[in-house]
């Protein structure tokens, strides 16, 4: 029925994502306390930073924090379309425009290094690498996983060599550049974060606007199309609002961090909720969130690089999320799947010793006055002696069952009345499968123990209208001979 | 070599090809099965989020030896995938939205740890990123009296290995990538060879990262695998294939990095860098004259194909007509209004058609069929009503239905088809009332 041993494993897999970020987690607190005991933290310095005293503090929060908002709603649309990673290859995609970009300013005497120059570059080649997606995903048999590859690597090495290059350069330092696969927001400019912020408001405005066709295209890309819409078009905005994001987000978080923004919120938004609206409203409350932290974090210890502690806060926010989430956290999906377990195994025990009274009564009348030995219910189901123990003492303490000191039981009234209705159902499905889907009567016995469990009233309701017949409204004979289970 | 570039100088550069080529293949054997899996940017994955076992290992055994970081490094990278399978199963999101969770995750943590420590260690990040294959020839030990650079047997016992994996458990592997259901029911854990294909591609990545630099071995374990799938169907093939593209673009990248800097006046560039780029100029290469499903070829065959159908259509067009009365002959714009063709178009087909002796032009500007013509449209027109009495008898379509498809299926039907279609067809006429020619002798 339900597969134990999957479980735990999954649950061992769980306690090990853990022990791994809390043992990283570990090894960083003594270098982040030497740290802050030469930077000389005080109260004052968290009092400033929280209060959002400084002028550069406010804005740079405000910049930071209205991206992670942006690039929450884009990436849930990115996570659903399936290319949470498009981010990723499109920021590495920029790197051949930022070095071109600094080339070009420094060989026609501007400042190579001014944001406009930088991003005008990044977002030309974002926009090429975005079309270079589409034109491979056009190919024939290449996957989109695939041409996200060839496009992040490619566009990535032909960065790298442009970068050697540009350092080759006389004039202009091409040394500070790195800060866009870095980040530093503390040292962040109040213009450059108003321009990331602007830019931030922009694309989510665009994303809400065209919310509707989104969610459309996520879910029925066919429907979306017979609406009248063109997926090429509406596919092209959702990346234009990608690379959008990612490039303002380059001097934010960095390059290889920028993803992370883009991924981590939705894919924690899943465990709260299945509704769509409340995803992307719950990733861009966990992305500005998570920029907000960071980046008063990255204020406060000078010494930590803003766009990795956004990302850890992220993390953490996900990890909460996997556990916690409402609607699909581990915890709750324990519980859930664990009154399950509880609710069939009672079913079953009931049923079990049912069938076995009713075998009793046809083998003769003085028989059936006698308790069912545990051996006899052992051999009715592949259940453990443990098992069937665990099961038993549950049963007596709900006052369903009677234990003897022989090993043998028997029902109680009040079980007597639930166990009889639990075998009704049971070869009311039964009946149902044999006349209905012309299903053998010795196959039967384990299709109507999968579904017996979840049947409801309305459902039985309908099942006695199928097989109205006079004799079945009591409880019918089962169609099967009753006794061993099937091994 | 050195009618091409200066600089080159065989005891370092072909040090720093062997090197290129021997982690190129390396990747590019596992990565055909990565791509084929749709786990291309496992290998990105990984490469990004060894960096805290690396900063770890230090961490632990406070020294730089290169064993504890490449044991810290492997450990990480199999953990990423190991997480990367959990998250997609317990958060129901793909596998991509997980992978992109694991590694951010775990390269965050890489870099503060590495940040925080800086003091005392000389972990640099750059150097991370980039590695340096152009160091390669550095660093050598002596091997039965001959100098080989360390990163040399490195890969090479890499190579080996990934070889061996590959080649021996090729038939498991097929199976496990294309149907791990199958793969259970004939007794064999598919996730056990998933796992130890994860293994090995941690393995490479790290080998790779810490000798030439990670952008290589990303590029190679997806890029090859991708060209060769352009290039061939079956599986065995792909991987040569990409093994071969793999080699060859790690060598050009290295002539380009020093090549073509030198055009414009610079020095040489990073040879990962241009490795990454040749093998890419390698796969638009194969997308488009790859001999199966290349764009250029496919465009070709649609092009010829499209001239080929045009004058088939003139020609039983011309046959109708001579059908319905012999006197009136077609000029051009009546060919062209009723099959809607675009003047110069009907041109050219009547002007290749002429060249091939199947029509002939009037002085008047009609045209008309010769002989060797008549035969052709006939059996044209003899397919078409076949393919129209044929649809009717046995699909029951209605007779409004019939023609378009009959227009679509006469360009590619046969003798030996014809003869079947009239052994099953029973009239004489078509559903218009039209007869069904007799086969051209």
């Amino acid at each position: 029925m339900i597969n134990r041993s999957a479980f735990t494993r999954k649950i061992w897999g769980i306690a090990a994502v853990v022990l791994v970020f809390v043992a990283t987690f570990l090894a960083t607190i003594p270098a982040l306390a030497e740290e802050t005991g030469e930077a000389t933290v005080d109260s004052d310095m968290w009092f400033r930073v929280l209060t959002l005293a400084d002028y550069n503090t406010r804005v740079v929060v405000a910049g930071t924090g209205l991206l992670g908002l942006a690039a929450g709603l884009v990436g849930s649309f990115a996570l659903l379309r399936r290319r949470a990673l498009m981010g990723d290859a499109l920021s590495h995609a920029t790197l051949p425009g930022i070095g071109l970009a600094f080339m070009f300013a420094t060989v026609m005497g501007w400042d190579g290094k001014s944001l406009v120059v930088l991003l005008t570059g990044a977002a030309l080649s974002g926009v090429l690498g975005t079309l270079a997606i589409v034109g491979i995903n056009a190919l024939p048999r290449i996957k989109e996983d695939t041409s996200l590859g060839i496009v992040l690597s490619v566009f990535f090495g032909a960065g790298i060599a442009i970068m050697v290059v540009a350092q080759q350069m006389s004039t202009g330092h091409a040394a500070g550049l790195e800060s866009f696969i870095y980040g530093k927001t503390a040292s962040m400019l109040s213009r450059d974060s108003w321009l990331i912020g602007a830019t931030g408001l922009f694309v989510s405005l665009v994303g809400l606007s065209v919310f509707k066709e989104l969610k459309l295209l996520c879910f029925d890309e066919a429907f979306t199309q017979s609406l009248g819409y063109s997926r090429h078009l509406l596919d092209l905005v959702l990346m234009a609002m990608i690379v959008l994001v990612t490039i303002i987000g380059l001097q934010a978080v960095g390059l290889i961090l920028m993803i992370a923004l883009l991924v981590i919120p939705p894919a924690a938004a899943r465990f709260w909720t299945e509704n769509m609206e409340r995803m992307s409203l719950v990733a861009a409350l966990i992305g500005s969130a998570a920029a907000i932290c960071g980046s008063a974090a990255s204020a406060i210890f000078p010494q930590l690089p803003s766009g990795a502690t956004i990302v850890l806060v992220c993390s953490s926010f996900f990890l909460i999320s996997m556990f916690f989430g409402s609607r699909r956290g581990t915890v709750f999906r324990f519980f859930r799947r664990l009154a399950l377990q509880r609710r069939v195994g009672r079913q079953h025990l009931l049923r079990a010793l049912y069938e076995q009274q009713e075998l009793q009564e046809e083998r003769g009348s003085k028989l059936a006055e006698q308790a069912i030995p545990f051996n006899n219910l052992l051999k009715m189901r592949s259940w453990s002696p443990a098992q069937l123990r665990r099961e038993i003492r549950r049963a007596v303490n709900d006052q369903e069952v009677l234990e003897f000191p022989d090993q043998t039981l028997r029902l109680t009234a009040a079980g007597m009345v639930n166990a009889k209705q639990l075998a009704r159902d049971h070869r009311l499905w039964e009946l149902y499968l044999i006349t209905h889907a012309d299903i053998a009567a010795s196959k039967v016995d384990q299709d109507a123990d999968m579904i017996e469990h979840v049947l409801e009233p309305a459902t039985i309701a309908k099942l006695e209208q199928l097989l109205a017949q006079e004799e079945l409204m009591a409880l019918p004979p089962s169609p099967h001979p009753l006794g061993e289970a099937k091994k | 070599m050195n009618w091409l570039i200066v600089d080159w100088y065989w005891p370092l550069d072909g040090w720093i090809v062997v090197a290129g080529i021997l982690c190129a293949v390396s990747a590019a054997l596992l990565g055909n099965f990565l791509v084929l899996r749709k786990m291309s940017l496992l290998g990105d994955a990984i490469s990004h989020a060894v960096l805290p076992g690396l900063a770890v290992a230090f961490l632990v055994t406070g020294s730089r030896n290169s064993l504890p970081m490449f044991v810290g490094a492997v450990v990480v990278g199999i953990l990423t995938a190991l997480f990367t399978q959990w998250i997609r199963s317990a958060g129901n999101v793909d596998e991509g939205a997980s992978m992109g969770v694991v590694f951010t995750t775990l390269f965050a943590l890489g870099l503060i740890l590495i940040v925080q420590t800086a003091d005392r260690v000389d972990l640099d990040p750059g150097c991370v990123l980039y590695g340096a294959i152009e160091f390669t020839p550095l660093d050598v030990i002596d091997l039965w009296g001959l100098a080989v650079p360390r990163v040399i047997i490195t890969l090479s016992i890499v190579l080996l290995i990934n070889l061996l994996f590959v080649v021996g458990l090729f038939k498991e592997l097929r199976i496990a990538s294309f149907d791990p259901e199958l793969a259970t029911a004939l007794g064999f854990r598919a996730s056990i060879i998933h796992y130890l294909l994860m293994t090995l591609v941690a393995v490479t990545a790290v080998a790779a990262f810490e000798s030439v630099g990670n952008i290589l071995v990303v590029a190679m374990f997806v890029v090859p695998p991708a060209a060769a799938l352009m290039i061939t169907d079956r599986l065995g093939r792909m991987v040569v294939y990409s093994a071969i593209i793999a080699a060859v673009g790690a060598a050009s990248g290295h002539v380009m990095a020093i090549s073509v800097p030198a055009w414009f006046g610079f020095r040489s560039t990073s040879t990962a860098g241009m490795m990454s780029v040749s093998v890419g100029l390698l796969f638009l290469m194969a997308a488009l004259v790859g001999p199966k499903h290349g764009v250029v070829v496919t465009w070709a065959r649609r092009w010829l194909t499209s001239w080929r159908i045009l004058s088939e259509d003139i020609v039983a067009f011309l046959f109708r007509q001579e059908e319905r009365s012999t006197n009136v002959a077609a000029d051009l714009k009546s060919i062209c209004s009723s099959l809607m063709v675009p003047a110069w178009k009907a041109r050219v087909a009547l002007w290749r058609e002429a060249r091939r002796g199947t029509i002939i032009k009037s002085a008047e500007g009609t045209f008309r069929l010769t002989p060797a013509g008549t035969r052709k449209a006939q059996e044209l027109v003899r397919s078409h009503r076949l393919w129209e009495s044929y649809l009717v008898q046995e699909l029951a379509l209605t007779s409004d239905r019939i023609h378009d498809k009959a227009e679509r299926l006469e360009h590619f039907t046969n003798k030996d088809l014809r003869t079947r279609l009239s052994d099953a067809v029973t009239a004489s006429e078509d559903p218009h009332g039209s007869p069904i020619p007799p086969e051209a002798q």
